[in-house]
């Protein structure tokens, strides 16, 4: 089995502040990751890989920088990275990258493609589905779990609403995987150490097939009207627990903020 | 000269940092309040290589290098300790005298099973009445035919209840003092060999700290590591790298204390502000940082020369020396800046300040890193 896995990199968003006075992000130090749905796909292709054998490839697209998600997949133990890097593809909103990527995956056999919903930068969890529309390909949306039958049917539990959907799919197909559906892996030090040593495929709008209008800033029919910050509100704690110790935890955090002595 | 982690080592150092954070913070207090070896945690680094950095690719290691080791002690210790020197003992004083001592042979039966973490490695040098000084060493080696027969006593072995695998050293010629040890290899379970009793510590209470006992082990003469007589060599070469290992594992409990005083200084108020706000929160800030990063440079070089393959013995010894000392200063100014608190197992600190004070004493006390070095002067 042929899997590839969208990824992106994305600003670290636990960890970003915003300017009181301008309102806009501070991305000075922020850490960039690879973006935590995305890393779900990625676990769920390799343990795919794990349980029945299967080539893995990632691919990004993004500046540089973005070479580092692709190693890190690599110490996570993926076969192949393409990074897909050129200027044509700047400014690019939903519908201009889902064309360049699929522009590189009609150069890529594969039975699964697999995305994250969506990008903890922008929400949109657009890209995935207008992928599988120019490609023509059946999309399953938002998965918690997939089991394959070693033939050429998937199995594919789908968060809804109210509860699940359960359907059976055949390859080739697209899914966009939530983060909640596993726990992805550690890079391996072993997968660390060659990291580097692995290559990362460079493509820029030469190597893919896609219409150049369709593409960067002219490929992109979104136009920002404006941004803005809504109100700070921590993240905060979820514990499910007895009353008893659920008003002792409640103490405990009022003496540590020094609220109660 | 360039002070910048290679690319490897930023990737490496994200991990261990996610690791030790997710995995090893959580159950830190409790693996010191219940005096327990945290297998479960032994058993994920193993899962993901952690057990076996340094090690070769071609034994089954990770075939990483000093640096990146020293950087995985250095985040499980700023956690948690007693994972670290977990760790540190399994790696430095048990896989690393096999990999720099052992025959072929020996190197491929012990060092797949060491470096994917399935056993546990421990070093049995100390005894009752020999410690800094070794050569007072009364285990006995006494040859017999194809074999060394075994009799004494070891003390204070870091993973000993759990080790499957021991490097240790006993007398094979009494007379000749420290040219008359030999390394020998033994294994759990082998007949004669047994674990006494486990050590009540003040600080790094997990790390199952035990008694070796020996009576009339039989050991067949491959089990041998390196030339007869040449112990006394092995043993302080091992504790040269093994001192990386503990001076990475100081620098971790300084840079957890300091993370955890940073966080309380903000939320500490006293007199309507944050402590922070106090120049004298900032001055001793300020001494921990710098002194933490002092000692990080010097391990970080060591570690580096160790790899590098060139000699590295005075440095092993500066970076210990340094690390610990520090080590026992900021988690004693960390104690200080919490206050009242600071001395209640409610705050990390309280463990960190026990925890620090092993890093002075075991793997050569800061005295003898002081003779080292100053050996190395006046030579």
């Amino acid at each position: 089995m042929k899997i590839v896995v969208c990824i992106k990199q994305v600003p670290d968003t636990t960890e970003i502040k915003i300017d009181p006075k301008t309102g806009t992000l501070i991305r000075d130090g922020v850490p960039s990751i690879m973006n935590p749905d995305d890393k779900s796909g990625l676990e769920m292709a390799l343990q795919l890989k794990d349980e029945n054998g299967a080539h893995v490839t990632v691919i990004t697209m993004g500046p540089p920088q973005a070479d580092l998600i692709l190693r890190e997949a690599y110490a996570m133990g993926v076969d192949r990275a393409i990074h897909l890097t050129d200027r044509k593809f700047a400014g690019a909103d939903t519908l201009a990258t889902s064309h360049a990527l699929a522009g590189a995956l009609r150069k890529i056999d594969f039975d699964l493609l697999i995305t994250g919903r969506q990008a903890i930068d922008g929400d949109t969890a657009q890209v995935g589905p207008q992928i599988a529309e120019h490609l023509d390909l059946p999309q399953v949306s938002y998965l918690e779990d997939l089991k394959f039958d070693g033939d050429k049917t998937f199995t594919m539990k789908r968060h809804i609403e109210e509860g699940y959907q359960m359907l059976e799919v055949e390859a080739p197909c697209v899914v966009t995987v939530l983060s909640s559906a596993n726990n992805p892996r550690y890079m391996s030090v072993g997968g660390i150490v060659d990291a580097y040593q692995n290559e990362v495929e460079v493509w820029g709008f030469n190597e893919i097939e896609v219409d150049e209008k369709n593409l960067g800033l002219k490929g992109s029919p979104t136009s920002v009207h404006k941004a803005f910050a809504r109100g700070l509100k921590p993240a905060g704690e979820l514990y499910e627990v007895e009353t008893d110790e659920a008003v002792g935890i409640i103490i405990k955090k009022l003496k540590e903020k020094f609220i109660l002595n | 000269m360039d002070f910048s982690l290679t690319k490897e080592q930023v990737l490496f150092q994200q991990m261990i940092k996610d690791f030790a954070e997710r995995e090893v913070k959580p159950l830190a207090a409790e693996v010191d309040e219940q005096e327990r070896f945290p297998i479960e945690t032994v058993e994920k680094m193993a899962k993901i290589g952690i057990m076996g950095i340094p090690i070769p690719k071609q034994y089954g290691g990770a075939g990483g290098n000093n640096v990146m080791y020293s950087m995985a002690v250095e985040e499980l210790s700023a956690v948690c300790a007693t994972t670290g020197v977990i760790v540190s003992a399994h790696t430095s004083l048990c896989a690393a005298p096999i990999m720099e001592n052992g025959t072929e042979a020996q190197k491929q039966k012990y060092l797949p099973k060491l470096a994917s973490g399935e056993w546990i490695g421990a070093f049995g040098l100390t005894e009752p009445n020999a410690g800094t000084d070794a050569a007072g060493q009364q285990t006995t080696a006494v040859e017999d035919g194809d074999n060394y027969i075994i009799n004494g006593s070891k003390i204070f072995i870091t993973n000993a209840e759990y080790a499957h695998v021991y490097v240790i050293f006993a007398m094979t010629d009494k007379s000749k003092g420290t040219r008359g040890i030999t390394a020998f290899i033994i294994e759990k379970g082998t007949p004669g060999f047994s674990i006494g009793k486990k050590e009540k510590k003040m600080g790094i209470r997990g790390s199952a700290t035990c008694e070796l006992i020996f009576e009339n082990v039989v050991l067949p003469k491959e089990n041998m590591l390196g030339k007869l007589n040449k112990g006394f060599g092995i043993a302080m070469k091992t504790l040269d790298g093994g001192r990386i290992g503990i001076a990475a594992q100081a620098l971790g409990i300084a840079q957890g204390a300091i993370n955890e005083t940073v966080r309380y200084v903000k939320e500490r108020k006293q007199f309507g502000r944050p402590i922070s706000g106090f120049q004298n929160t900032q001055f001793q800030l300020a001494d921990m940082n710098t002194k933490t990063e002092a000692s990080r440079m010097l391990v970080r070089k060591a570690a580096n020369k160790k790899d590098q393959k060139v000699p590295y013995s005075v440095d092993a010894a500066m970076c210990k020396l340094y690390a610990a000392e520090t080590a026992m200063e900021v988690t004693n100014k960390a104690v200080q800046l919490h206050g009242g608190y600071g001395y209640t197992r409610e705050y990390p600190v309280e463990r960190m300040m026990r925890d620090a004070k092993i890093t002075e004493i075991y793997e050569g006390t800061s005295e003898v890193q002081r003779m080292v070095i100053s050996a190395n002067m006046l030579k």
